[in-house]
């Protein structure tokens, strides 16, 4: 971990929606082992940051330097997104969907051993769309550890989780921060594990 | 090319799943062709002339039928942002995706189309033509739907705007399509010449579609 060259450094970052400016000149800077937590009311821009780290949006300004924990900077491939959708297929089992996602990102973990660290061991070949909502977040929560990657993404991750839940998250988190990964959740409620760093949005802040 | 087979191998999968309804598009097939030679008469030289033309009128249709959910499923659960996050460029995710479209939603049209062609009394060599043509020329359907697809990836209902964008610009693979057959049933008339065009089509839109899709649907992100 001492060696890990993870980091992550946003710059002056903004970013427009629906011809909205969400937020202007934000930074931050997040390094291996720390979670970072990303506060604000509702329309702060908490999602559109998470997504703008993704890729998934573009900055209309400011930059965003990732370093891998051995270099390189293919920040893509190298993180996991929760996001509010838990993208699980109906019409998979249990075991299909994380079976496909390990696949699909070259991952080595063991799918029953990520089934079992999430709660849903022994679930496996039931049908997805016989899941709560609750347990989706789980499954979507498996697909991180079946397939390691340094950066977490995690937006709103204790939403439909009850307390047993919320425990497995952060045990999930401090293990993923023991390794030295970074994460970096967007949250209203307390995360389960104990943030590094608090990046506190507000509405209109530009 | 790890990832592109994977997700070929998934959209395949959940397109023979349980609720998916794959097989919508040969029903859909069977209903109009089964519908025609009622609507048509019995004449039998009638509908051996017309034949080839309604098969590929009727693929034309169900094709479109599988095409609005191509992308959209993925939008709707979050799944295609997540897909984004592998590596494999949004082109290939495209292509990907086609290529499950018209395996689970093209093909079964094609090995359906014999049996369709019975009840339009369509001859051995149209029938063979017919075949060749959808064939060849099916993958330009698949592809320039792609694009529609993309366009109306965020549109509640947007099957029917689907088809109004998708429909007119594979009409000269609809063209070419019957013009080959005819070629190939009717003497004097040029059957190798269409082909090709058909054959250009779909290398074009395999060539140029992916990008245009990649286009509307990061347009879609918002």
């Amino acid at each position: 971990m001492k060696d890990s060259r993870l980091s992550l450094v946003g710059e002056g970052l903004a970013c427009r929606r629906g011809g909205r400016t969400v937020f202007s000149d934000l930074g931050f800077a997040v390094g291996a082992g720390e979670l970072m937590a990303v506060t604000g009311p509702n329309g702060a821009g908490k999602s559109t940051l998470l997504r703008l780290i993704a890729g998934l949006l573009a900055p209309i300004a400011g930059r965003l330097d990732y370093q891998g924990p051995a270099g390189g900077d293919d920040l893509a491939g190298a993180l996991h997104y929760v996001g509010h959708q838990d993208a699980v297929k109906s019409g998979f089992s249990v075991r299909q969907d994380l079976a496909f996602w390990t696949g699909y990102w070259n991952g080595r973990g063991d799918i029953d051993a990520a089934l079992d660290a999430v709660g849903l061991g022994g679930l496996g070949a039931i049908p997805t769309a016989a899941l709560s909502a609750g347990q989706r977040r789980r499954l979507a929560l498996a697909r991180t550890i079946a397939v390691r990657r340094p950066v977490w993404l995690l937006d709103e991750p204790t939403a439909a989780l009850d307390a047993a839940g919320e425990a497995m998250l952060g045990t999930l988190l401090d293990d993923h921060l023991e390794r030295g990964g970074m994460a970096i959740a967007a949250t209203h409620q307390t995360l389960p594990s104990k943030p590094a760093k608090t990046l506190a949005l507000s509405v209109g802040a530009a | 090319m790890t990832p592109f087979f994977t997700l070929v191998r998934r959209d395949v999968a959940l397109a023979f799943s349980a609720g998916s309804g794959a097989l919508l598009g040969v029903m859909f097939f069977l209903i109009v062709i089964v519908a025609l030679p009622l609507g048509i008469g019995p004449d039998l030289n009638l509908l051996a002339r017309l034949g080839p033309a309604f098969l590929w009128i009727g693929v034309l249709l169900s094709t479109l039928l599988a095409l609005d959910r191509l992308f959209q499923a993925d939008h709707d659960d979050g799944a295609l942002d997540l897909l984004t996050l592998s590596g494999l460029p949004l082109e290939l995710l495209v292509l990907a995706k086609c290529l499950a479209h018209w395996l689970t939603a093209v093909v079964p049209l094609i090995v359906a189309a014999p049996l369709m062609g019975l009840f339009l009394n369509v001859s051995p060599t149209a029938l063979g033509a017919t075949i060749l043509t959808v064939l060849v020329g099916s993958p330009a359907l698949t592809m320039i739907g792609a694009i529609g697809a993309a366009l109306t990836v965020t549109v509640r209902r947007g099957s029917l705007l689907l088809a109004i964008l998708i429909v007119p610009l594979t009409l000269p693979v609809l063209i070419f399509g019957i013009g080959a057959v005819n070629g190939a049933v009717v003497d004097g008339l040029p059957f190798r010449t269409p082909l090709l065009l058909l054959l250009a089509a779909s290398l074009a839109s395999v060539a140029i579609a992916p990008f245009a899709a990649a286009a509307a649907l990061r347009a879609a992100r918002g």
